[in-house]
């Protein structure tokens, strides 16, 4: 066999173990919205088509609400931590201060620790604090949890980044919010996004922490989802994370549009503008 | 004239001090607060003694730490390290060549990765729920089976050893994958041109060149799949049925039915402990803690 038909051949291997993992990803997911249509209450055998549970679901006061509860936590979770996460990282990057390298290497334990350990920990700490249990522990439990992602992406943005544009800016006049407002954080924008898109999924889909620093009435999907498990998930479960599904690729499918739209109206600017330096250059030439 | 200036260099000096302290202070508190403050609560909780109807009393004892080495609940301790030990290397075989096939496509190895993400967006306990369906008797994967006639009667899939170590692989998949594509990724690709040139073989190249070059990468993949498999007690729930117990259900039980907070502190700060160990393993190695986040 010659090389390149052995080089083809180890490719095309290649090529098929890929799809294999994917479907392995994805087959579950695949099974999870058939079962959604699926003409049957108990989630287990295939009995027909059916739109039933979209119906069901739409009329559903109680999962919306529990729905409500999840974003709500999620969102606000994924803010502070944003927040927090960027401007820490801006700020433990161009500062020195004593005892911040024990502080950067702590930010790395809600990813090295398990999460049970978190929540145990954070929930013993609100009682004790004499703080209650609910939305607000739910939400500071969650932040901790994936604060580390946010800091950890826009550090190594923050890394390949040129610091002499910031001292420029000091230099021209600027004072430090301006400078990291209008030159820093453009810089470090992707960073940002990618962390926070992370950070924003992790704190939908948490289970562990939240169910620890719940109290009764606070119950996300997760949760609602987790409590049904020993009679079986009810269809209506279904087509609800078939919707979230379907929002989430809305969501991302828009981001990486508008980012692809942008790129392209750049480049226009760019070359137009190169154009224009071109016929500046020619005219003294032509006279 | 060059007092004045003088004076506004001191003003913005400690302006500029100010602003420092303002980006620095918030995440130094909340870290201080919520994480070191917790854990080291923690582990004095767990050095305290159970007093009745699930309350603490606050007197130093020992005893919820031996209370780990009964067999009970040093089997559970054995059974877990063993079903994470299966899982991590599953995820690491299986993710391996996945992370090197998409570092092999360059133009759309972000999109591949952002794929892999997928089962994440929706609710991951509804898709982990999908392998009871597929594993049951009567499920996809039995009937498949059993149309090809590879097997006549159905085999049990479902509630064992293989079952739980299947979800965890399905969970942490994408986590292994990750830091293992960012070190394949960044690593110098002349050196296997080189190394090829040099008339080694494809297999000795792999074995000599890229492993070790992309070992950080495969050790925070072990620390990221082992972690997450000894606390994730709803997998074991679903797929175990009931039957596999792992620490993350004991500890999860001492804080809902037993409530015996102690003992719960106890087991979590063993925990902790195993994994600070691998942690200081893994800096050792030469790894780089930020490999585990992005």
């Amino acid at each position: 066999m010659s090389r390149k038909v052995k080089k083809k051949f180890a490719n095309t291997i290649f090529n098929l173990y890929g799809i294999l993992v994917y479907a392995f990803l994805y087959i579950p997911v695949i099974v999870m919205v058939a079962f959604s249509f699926n003409d049957s209450v108990n989630n287990t055998v295939w009995k027909g088509f059916t739109t039933e549970w979209y119906g069901k679901l739409m009329r559903d006061g109680e999962i919306w609400e529990v729905l409500g509860t999840t974003v709500l936590i999620a969102v606000f979770s994924t803010v502070v931590a944003v927040v927090l996460g960027t401007v820490g990282a801006v700020g433990m990057s161009r500062v020195k201060f004593p005892g911040k390298k024990i502080i950067s290497t702590l930010l790395y334990v809600p990813i090295i620790i398990p999460e049970i350990v978190l929540a145990v920990a954070t929930l013993l700490v609100i009682k004790k604090a004499g703080m209650g249990l609910g939305m607000l522990a739910m939400t500071l439990g969650n932040v901790t949890l994936i604060l580390p992602y946010v800091f950890i992406t826009v550090k190594s943005r923050l890394a390949g980044m040129d610091t002499s544009i910031e001292e420029a800016s000091l230099d021209l006049g600027a004072n430090r919010l301006y400078t990291f407002l209008h030159v820093t954080l453009p810089n470090i924008m992707p960073g940002v996004v990618s962390g926070g898109f992370m950070a924003f999924t992790l704190a939908f889909g948490d289970l562990v922490i939240v169910s620890f620093l719940a109290n009764a009435t606070s119950v996300t999907l997760p949760m609602k989802v987790y409590s049904q498990l020993k009679r079986g998930i009810r269809p209506e479960i279904n087509a609800l994370s078939t919707v979230i599904l379907i929002c989430f690729l809305v969501i991302i499918g828009s981001y990486k549009l508008a980012g692809i739209i942008l790129e392209a109206s750049r480049k226009k600017k760019l070359e137009e503008e190169i154009e224009r330096e071109k016929e500046k250059d020619s005219k003294p030439g032509m006279a | 004239m060059k007092i004045i200036a003088n004076a506004d260099y001191v003003k913005r000096k400690k302006k500029s001090r100010l602003s420092q302290v303002f980006m620095c202070a918030p995440l130094t508190v909340w870290v201080v607060a919520l994480i070191l403050l917790p854990l080291l609560y923690l582990l004095f909780m767990s050095f305290m003694t159970k007093g009745p109807m699930g309350t603490v009393k606050y007197i130093f004892s020992v005893e919820s730490y031996i209370r780990i080495l009964e067999p009970e609940y040093f089997n559970v301790v054995k059974k877990s390290v063993f079903i994470a030990a299966i899982s991590t290397l599953a995820c690491v075989l299986v993710g391996y060549p996945m992370a090197y096939f998409i570092a092999s496509k360059k133009k759309i190895s972000g999109t591949l990765m952002l794929m892999m993400m997928l089962p994440f967006w929706t609710c991951a306990l509804v898709t982990i729920y999908s392998f009871v369906i597929m594993f049951s008797n009567s499920g996809l994967v039995n009937t498949f089976l059993m149309k090809l006639g590879i097997i006549h009667e159905p085999i049990s899939l479902l509630y064992n050893n293989f079952s739980v170590a299947v979800g965890m692989v399905y969970e942490l998949l994408p986590f292994a994958v990750m830091p293992m594509y960012s070190s394949i990724e960044k690593m110098d690709k002349s050196l296997i041109e080189a190394s090829k040139d040099l008339g080694a073989g494809p297999v000795r190249t792999f074995l000599q060149v890229t492993l070790p070059l992309t070992k950080p990468g495969i050790f925070a993949a072990v620390i990221l799949t082992f972690i997450p498999c000894i606390g994730y007690y709803m997998i074991t729930d679903m797929l175990g049925g009931g039957t596999t117990m792992l620490i993350g259900n004991v500890i999860y039980n001492q804080f809902t039915s037993a409530r015996d907070w102690p003992f719960g502190a106890a087991l979590s700060c063993i925990l902790a402990a195993v994994i600070l160990i691998l942690m200081y393993v893994y800096t050792k190695f030469g790894g780089d803690l930020d490999d585990l986040g992005a």
